[in-house]
């Protein structure tokens, strides 16, 4: 396996590098340090050249418009991608587009027509509803929102807890039991227009992070057709499970790239700083952070390029994909704690980016799924799949 | 939980609001029938938190705010947005002063 940049794809690393340094970093010298949203102005300026590039829709398949790259130098982007304040979050505040609900390429064509294609334009936004306030790990147990027919329709029930975007979105894939009795094999997926009767966003769930917040959702009653269904009743854990396996691999990506540029703030002001009559990189204790640093950054990343790389030639890649979110999300947050330990009193300012990836960062050892499950994942891919 | 900013108004006065705590939070502004006027919050920029916000907003005086309500809050961005969107669905509409300058993207919450 060899995971060495091509040419190809050191170019792009330096194209994005240079994007991100000139053109988002600046701009964020101006924004709240809480910021995950661009002034609509340079969010459209910022789009038409990310668009001129060639990058615009990374995750979205050449087929369906998008820049269709393969894994490894999405994930080499990605890296890139979250080298700023905001990056953990909003990697570039979006204006590479994003990849939508990739559930709905497995849509029928009528409902391509109706939430794909609108999605995929810009028109519409779609949220994805899994986890419940009874449990997000295992949601093949957890799901207790209910979808009962009723004549041509369906009609659920229930509540979906930690849900980002449901209040702005146009529709959002929730997930509902059909069938009491068939443990995993009883979950369906279904399409939902935010503006039914019934939907509601009841609250926003304030948490650590200040980007893509979550919400709190009710159904009541809410009426959807079978049309709506999407892949077939009771084959919704798959096309959840589907997504949520190689989500991981972006996502640890975006880990790596903030502890990237955390490390190189702490280099720098290790250079630079002087106590006691020498720079903090003289000192042993200050070394060895950066070192381990580094090889947490390292670890990290191989992990997570061999995941990529698994991925892109067909080959079953849960258990590494397990390995790179678990370790560049546990390995991103001890990086960032470094860097500000070095950076000392000003490391937790909000002058400086690193309170906002303390915060951002300790989200990502639970978000999409946690260490824990991320163990069990890979514990069950070691020694068989009879592990509950 | 109660999410509404419920606190008892207090007179927008420079005596009044030089009291406050430099801190980070959201505030309302009122105007003297009790018609909330503005939603704002004191960021990560704010030079002295609420107080300095709120001081401006003594100076500006926008909509004819005379009285105002705060709450000291780290998650001051999605304090800020909650509260916008809740002031929608209750009264249909932006506050004055952030209809004329709305955020990018506004959600939309149904609260019991």
């Amino acid at each position: 396996m060899n995971l060495e940049p091509t040419e190809e794809q050191r170019q792009i690393v330096a194209t994005v590098r240079r994007f991100v340094r000139e053109e988002i970093v600046p701009l964020e010298a101006k924004l709240d340090p809480d910021a995950s949203e661009l002034p609509r102005e340079d969010f459209e300026r910022l789009t038409g050249m990310v668009r001129a590039m060639g990058f615009w829709g990374l995750d979205i398949p050449a087929e369906y418009g998008g820049a269709g790259v393969d894994l490894v130098t999405r994930t080499l982007m990605a890296v890139e991608m979250g080298q700023h304040r905001a990056g953990l979050y909003a990697p570039c505040y979006g204006v590479f587009g994003t990849a939508g609900l990739a559930q709905l390429y497995e849509a029928t064509e009528e409902q391509k027509q109706k939430y794909l294609y609108p999605m995929l334009r810009g028109e519409k936004r779609g949220f994805f509803g899994l986890t419940e306030p009874s449990g997000g790990s295992d949601p093949a147990r957890a799901i207790r929102t209910r979808a009962v027919k009723d004549g041509s329709d369906w009609v659920i029930n229930g509540s979906k807890v930690f849900i980002s975007g449901a209040d702005r979105a146009h529709f959002g894939l929730v997930f509902a039991r059909t069938d009491a009795e068939k443990g995993r094999g009883g979950i369906t997926c279904f399409i939902v227009d935010t503006d039914m009767k019934g939907f509601h966003v009841r609250r926003i769930v304030h948490t650590l992070r200040s980007s893509n917040y979550a919400t709190e959702l009710q159904f009541e009653d809410l009426r959807v057709p079978h049309s709506n269904v999407l892949g077939e009743v009771g084959r919704g854990f798959a096309i959840a499970n589907d997504r949520l396996t190689r989500q991981r691999i972006p996502y640890a990506a975006a880990c790596i790239g903030v502890a990237v540029k955390a490390q190189e703030l702490a280099i720098d002001y290790a250079q630079q700083r002087e106590t006691f009559g020498a720079p903090l990189a003289t000192r042993q204790a200050v070394q060895w952070m950066i070192v381990d640093n580094e090889i947490d950054i390292r670890t990290s990343l191989w992990l997570t390029l061999a995941a990529a790389h698994k991925a892109d030639s067909g080959q079953p890649y849960r258990m590494e994909a397990g390995m790179a979110k678990l370790v560049a999300s546990e390995a991103g947050g001890r990086v960032v704690d470094r860097a500000m330990q070095i950076h000392g009193g000003y490391g937790m300012t909000k002058d400086l980016p690193f309170e906002r990836w303390y915060r951002e960062m300790r989200i990502r050892r639970v978000g999409e799924g946690p260490s824990e499950v991320q163990r069990h994942v890979i514990a069950r891919d070691l020694l068989g799949g009879g592990l509950r | 939980m109660a999410i509404r900013l419920e606190k008892p108004w207090i007179e927008l006065t420079a005596e009044a609001v030089g009291s406050l705590p430099g801190q980070l939070g959201v505030y309302q502004l009122a105007d003297a029938d009790g018609r909330v006027v503005s939603i704002g919050f004191a960021g990560g920029r704010s030079l002295f938190g609420l107080r300095s916000e709120l001081e401006r907003m003594v100076r500006e005086r926008p909509a004819g705010a005379t009285r105002f309500r705060y709450e000291v809050n780290q998650q001051y961005t999605t304090r800020y947005l909650e509260l916008l969107m809740l002031h929608v669905a209750d009264h249909g509409s932006l506050p004055e002063m952030n209809a004329a300058d709305p955020p990018v993207r506004l959600g939309r919450l149904s609260p019991l």
